[in-house]
C-alpha cells in the first residue's frame, strides 16, 4: 500500500488513532500527504439571488414577455447553448465552464417554501424540512458523527452559522486566523487555560464553558502554526469576499486537516433596480472564484476541492413594479470542482409555463439531494445519519 | 414568614429577577426578610414606563408625503429601528422597573417578531412590558391584535376566500399548547378560518373586516361553533397544556434549563388557578424554596443582553456611540428586535461558539477597561518585557477607547463596595463556584487594585454564569 494510499484510508476512518505513531505530533498533512484529501467550500449568497438573471434562459419568450425592463438581452450575456447563458459578469465561470468544470443544477429547492430570508436560510443551514425548527446545522452534525476536532468544520467569517453548530462539536469561525490566536494568547486567558483540563470538565454549562475554549484555544494554535506554512501569491481582487476565499486557499494548500469551508456573500436583497447591484455583486463573485481556483489549480489542490454555491432562494419570474424582483423559491445550484463527473447543465432548464401559485419557479432537485451527495460521494460519509432522511444521490461528483 | 436568605441566595434572585445587584441595594435588603425582598421587587416594578420615540415623517399618510420624503422614508425605518434597539438597551441599563423589563425580555423572545417596522415594533414592545406583570390572557390577546404580530404572522393576507395559516399555526405552537400538544393540522386550518377578517387601519388600531371573515362554523380542539379569533385564544387558555407549556418556559428562563416536571407543574398549577395571572404565578417561583437550591444557582448561561446590561448596570455605563450597542450584539447572535426567526433565540448552550465565547470573555475589559486585561507583574519578566508590554497596552487602550467610547463609573461603583478583600470581591461578582482552574487562577492574582481585579473576575469563565 502506498503511504498516500493509507493516509486516505485512514482519514477515511476518520481517526488519528490509526495513524503510525510518526505521524501523530504532525497535526497538519505534508504536501505529499496532503493529495487526495478531499474537501468542500460552500458559499451562501445571501439574500436571496435571483437565479434567472444568473444563469439566464435567453431563448424562453416568458422569460423576455415577464421581465419586460430586466430580462437579460443575448449580446449582454456569455452564451452556454442556445437556451442558456451566463450573466456578463460571470466571464471567469464562463472559463471554468468551458473546461468541464461546473455543474449547473437547476430548480433546486423543498416542498413548501418559506420566502423569508432567516427561515429560508435556517432551513437551508439545517437541512430541516420547511415546518420543522432544528438548532443543529447539516455541517455540525456531520462533525458529530465523524469529526473529532472543531477545525475539521471552518467558516471564514466573524461569526458561527447555524449550519456549522453541532450537538457535541461545533465548527470554528475565524476571519482572521492571527487575530484568533491572538486573542487566545491574552495571557490571563493563557492562565486559565493552563490550570484547565479535560478531564476534570463535566456535562454541565460550567464544563461545557471551558470545554469551548480549550478548543478554541488547541483550534486557534492549530490554525495559526498550520497556515503560516503556506501564503499565497496569486493576485486575489480587492474585496473582503476575496480576501476570505484567499484565507480559504492558504489553509487548504497549507494542509489543514479540514473538511467543510463555509462563507458568505452578502446583498443581494434588492428589491429595486435589481440589475445594477446584481451585477456588481456577481462580478465580486466570480473573481474571487477565478482567483481561488487558479490559486487551487496551481498548488495542485483543486482535484480535490469541490466549490458548491446556493442562495436561500432565488427571485420570482416576473419583475416587480420598480425594476426588481420579490422573494421566490426554487433556484440554480452552481457546483465546481477540478473532479465533477458530470459537468455541464445537469439537469432540464426551469419551467416557467409551470409556475407555482405565487409566480415561483418549482423545485424539482430536493436541495438537501445535493448535501446528500456530497456527504456519500464526496466525503464518504453516511449521509443517512446526519440528515435522517434518505435523499436520492445525484451524479455530479 | 420570616424567613432570611444568603448574600448568595440574595444576588441568585436578583440575577434572575433582574441583571445582578447593585452594592448599595445589597445593603438595604439583607436586614429584609426573603418574603420582604420580593414583595420590595414586585412593587418597585407595579409602575410602567412605556418606551417613546419621535418617528418623525414615518406617523404622516404616505399619500401626503413629497418624492423626496417617499424615498428617505426605508432609509429611516432602518435608523429608526436601531433608535429603537439602542432605546431598549438603555433603558435595560438604567432602569428601576428591572423586573418589569425582564419579563418583557421573556416575552420579546416568547412572542418573537422581526420587521422593519419601527412603529408596529415599538407598539407590540409597550404592549409586553403594560401586561409584564399583569393578566397572559390579555398579553396574548392584545399581542395577536397588534399590528406587528398581523404583520409578522400574515393575517392580513388570511381571508376567507384565501386562508393564510400562518398566525394560527404558531398561536398553538409556539405561543400557547407547544409543538406537537394536542392540536392537529385540523385545528390549525379551522382556527385560521376563525382569524380570518381581523386586520389593523392606518392608525395601527386593530379592525375587524367583516367582508373578509369566514361566518361558518368550524371544529377546533373538540368544540364546534361559530368561533371568531376571540374565540380561538379564549379555547387556547381554557387548555391547561398552555399554562403548563408556558411555565415550562419560565422555569427555564428563570430557574434552570434543565426542566422539573414536579415543579414546571406547580406553577402551572398555580398559574391556571390564578387565570394566568403572572404576578402570582412568578410570585409562586421566587417565594418556593426549590429556586433557591443549591442545583440551581450560576447555572445558566447568560444571554448576551444580560452579560451586557449585567456588566454595564453596576458601573452605569453610558455608550456614546450607539453602533457600539449594535455591534456587540450581532457579534454576540442577540440583537433585540431582530431574533433569527418567529422561534426567537434557541438560548442556553447555542449562545456559546468560539468566536463568541471569546467575545464574551473579552466584554468587561472592552467596556470597562478600553480592552484591557491589566498585565499582573509575577515577578517573572525581565524588566525591558514588562516595560515593553505596558507601553503596548497603553496603546492599545488608546486606540480601543476612540473605537469603544464607554464610559464607566468606577469610582462611583468602588465606593459603594462594602468589603473589598477577595474572597468577598469573587462572592459578590461570581455566581456559580469556582472550577478549579479558576480557582488557581484566581489565587495567583493580586486584589489590591480593586478596578483591575474584578475586571480579571468578569473575565473568568464563571462570570458567563448566573
Amino acid at each position: 500500500m502506498r503511504r498516500r494510499d493509507f493516509l486516505k484510508q485512514s482519514v477515511f476512518a476518520s481517526g488519528m488513532t490509526l495513524v503510525p505513531s510518526f505521524l501523530k505530533g504532525m497535526e497538519f498533512l505534508s504536501p505529499e500527504q496532503l493529495s487526495g484529501y478531499k474537501n468542500v467550500i460552500i458559499i451562501q449568497l445571501s439574500g436571496g439571488n435571483d437565479g434567472l438573471n444568473t444563469i439566464i434562459p435567453i431563448s424562453n419568450d416568458i422569460y423576455h414577455r415577464l421581465r419586460p425592463s430586466i430580462a437579460k438581452k443575448s449580446d449582454q450575456t456569455l452564451a452556454i447553448t442556445n437556451d442558456l447563458a451566463f450573466n456578463l459578469n460571470l466571464k471567469p465561470l464562463k472559463e471554468l465552464y468551458d473546461k468541464g468544470e461546473v455543474s449547473i443544477i437547476n430548480n433546486v429547492g423543498y416542498p413548501n417554501p418559506n420566502r423569508s430570508h432567516f427561515r429560508s436560510t435556517d432551513i437551508w443551514q439545517t437541512a430541516s424540512n420547511t415546518n420543522e425548527y432544528l438548532s443543529t446545522g447539516w455541517v455540525g452534525r456531520y462533525l458529530d458523527a465523524n469529526c473529532q476536532h472543531p477545525y475539521q468544520a471552518i467558516e471564514v467569517d466573524t461569526s458561527l452559522s447555524l449550519a456549522l453548530k453541532g450537538n457535541s462539536i461545533n465548527g470554528i469561525a475565524v476571519s482572521d486566523p492571527r487575530q484568533l490566536y491572538r486573542t487566545t494568547r491574552e495571557p490571563f486567558f493563557k492562565d486559565i487555560v493552563g490550570h484547565a483540563h479535560k478531564e476534570m470538565l463535566d456535562e454541565d454549562n460550567q464544563g461545557y464553558l471551558y470545554k469551548t475554549m480549550l478548543e478554541t484555544y488547541s483550534s486557534a494554535s492549530y490554525i495559526h502554526e498550520t497556515s503560516k506554512i503556506y501564503i499565497t501569491d496569486t493576485e486575489y481582487p480587492q474585496t473582503k469576499f476575496a480576501k476570505n476565499l484567499k484565507t480559504i486557499a492558504d489553509f487548504i494548500v497549507s494542509g489543514l486537516k479540514t473538511r467543510v469551508y463555509y462563507s458568505s456573500l452578502g446583498g443581494f436583497d434588492s428589491h429595486v433596480n435589481q440589475l445594477n447591484s446584481q451585477d456588481r455583486l456577481l462580478k465580486v463573485y466570480s473573481e474571487a472564484i477565478g482567483a481561488l481556483v487558479k490559486d487551487l489549480k496551481k498548488n495542485d489542490r483543486f482535484k480535490d476541492t469541490l466549490i458548491l454555491t446556493f442562495s436561500e432562494f432565488g427571485r420570482r419570474v416576473k419583475q416587480n413594479g420598480s425594476r426588481g424582483t420579490d422573494h421566490g423559491a426554487a433556484n440554480n445550484v452552481i457546483a465546481i470542482g477540478g473532479s465533477l463527473k458530470r459537468a455541464g447543465v445537469y439537469n432540464e432548464l426551469p419551467n416557467l409555463s409551470n409556475l407555482d401559485e405565487n409566480g415561483d419557479l418549482r423545485f424539482t432537485v430536493d436541495f438537501r439531494s445535493i448535501y446528500a451527495t456530497i456527504l456519500g460521494n464526496w466525503l464518504q460519509v453516511k449521509d443517512h445519519t446526519i440528515l435522517n432522511q434518505n435523499f436520492k444521490k445525484l451524479e455530479f461528483i | 414568614m420570616s424567613t432570611q436568605l444568603s448574600e448568595k441566595e440574595i444576588q441568585h434572585l436578583y440575577w434572575r429577577a433582574g441583571f445582578g445587584i447593585l452594592p448599595q441595594e445589597l445593603k438595604i435588603v439583607r436586614r429584609l426578610s426573603k418574603n420582604e425582598i420580593i414583595e420590595r421587587i414586585f412593587d418597585q416594578s407595579s409602575s410602567t414606563a412605556p418606551l417613546s420615540m419621535n418617528f418623525g415623517i414615518l406617523v404622516k399618510n404616505k399619500k401626503d408625503l413629497s418624492q423626496e420624503e417617499r424615498r428617505k422614508l426605508r432609509k429611516l425605518r432602518n435608523s429608526k429601528m436601531t433608535e429603537l434597539n439602542t432605546l431598549w438597551v438603555q433603558r435595560l441599563i438604567d432602569t428601576n422597573e428591572v423586573l418589569r423589563e425582564k419579563i418583557t425580555l421573556f416575552f420579546h423572545d416568547h412572542f418573537a417578531v422581526r420587521l422593519k417596522t419601527p412603529r408596529a415594533c415599538i407598539q407590540l414592545n409597550n404592549v409586553i412590558r403594560e401586561h409584564a406583570l399583569g393578566n397572559f390572557g390579555t398579553m396574548l390577546m392584545a399581542v395577536s391584535k397588534s399590528p406587528a404580530m398581523l404583520i409578522f404572522l400574515n393575517n392580513r393576507q388570511n381571508r376567507e376566500d384565501h386562508p393564510n395559516e400562518n398566525f394560527a399555526r404558531e398561536v398553538m405552537e409556539l405561543f400557547t399548547l407547544g409543538r406537537d400538544n394536542g392540536y392537529t393540522e385540523h385545528d390549525i386550518k379551522e382556527a385560521a378560518r376563525a382569524f380570518t377578517g381581523w386586520n389593523f387601519n392606518r392608525d395601527g388600531d386593530f379592525v375587524f373586516r367583516k367582508v373578509h371573515h369566514d361566518y361558518g362554523t368550524k371544529t377546533i380542539l373538540g368544540t364546534t361553533g361559530n368561533y371568531n379569533g376571540e374565540d380561538v385564544i379564549k379555547i387556547l387558555l381554557e387548555n391547561k397544556q398552555t399554562a403548563k407549556y408556558i411555565c415550562a418556559k419560565l422555569y427555564a428562563y428563570f430557574v434552570n434549563d434543565i426542566p422539573n416536571h414536579r415543579h414546571i407543574d406547580e406553577l402551572a398549577t398555580s398559574f391556571y388557578e390564578s387565570n394566568y395571572d403572572l404576578t402570582t404565578v412568578l410570585k409562586t417561583l421566587f417565594k418556593s424554596t426549590w429556586f433557591y437550591d443549591l442545583k440551581n444557582i450560576g447555572v445558566k448561561i447568560k444571554s448576551p443582553i444580560e452579560l451586557l446590561v449585567g456588566l454595564s448596570r453596576p458601573l452605569k455605563v453610558g455608550y456614546k456611540d450607539p453602533k457600539v450597542l449594535l455591534y456587540l450584539q450581532r457579534k454576540l447572535n442577540q440583537m433585540l428586535f431582530f431574533p433569527p426567526n418567529v422561534a426567537g433565540w434557541p438560548g442556553g448552550k447555542a449562545w456559546i461558539d468560539n468566536s463568541t465565547l471569546m467575545l464574551r470573555l473579552k466584554l468587561a475589559s472592552l467596556i470597562l477597561n478600553s480592552g484591557v486585561i491589566e498585565w499582573q507583574d509575577k515577578g517573572d519578566m525581565p524588566e525591558g518585557v514588562l516595560m515593553i508590554r505596558q507601553e503596548m497596552y497603553s496603546k492599545m487602550k488608546s486606540k480601543l477607547q476612540k473605537k469603544v467610547q464607554a464610559t464607566p463609573s468606577w469610582t462611583e461603583f468602588l465606593n459603594q463596595l462594602e468589603k473589598k478583600d477577595k474572597n468577598a470581591l469573587v462572592q459578590f461578582i461570581i455566581q456559580p463556584s469556582l472550577s478549579r482552574a479558576a480557582q488557581k487562577t484566581v489565587s495567583e492574582l493580586h486584589h489590591t487594585d480593586t478596578k483591575n481585579f474584578i475586571i480579571e473576575l468578569m473575565s473568568l469563565p464563571e462570570y458567563q454564569l448566573c
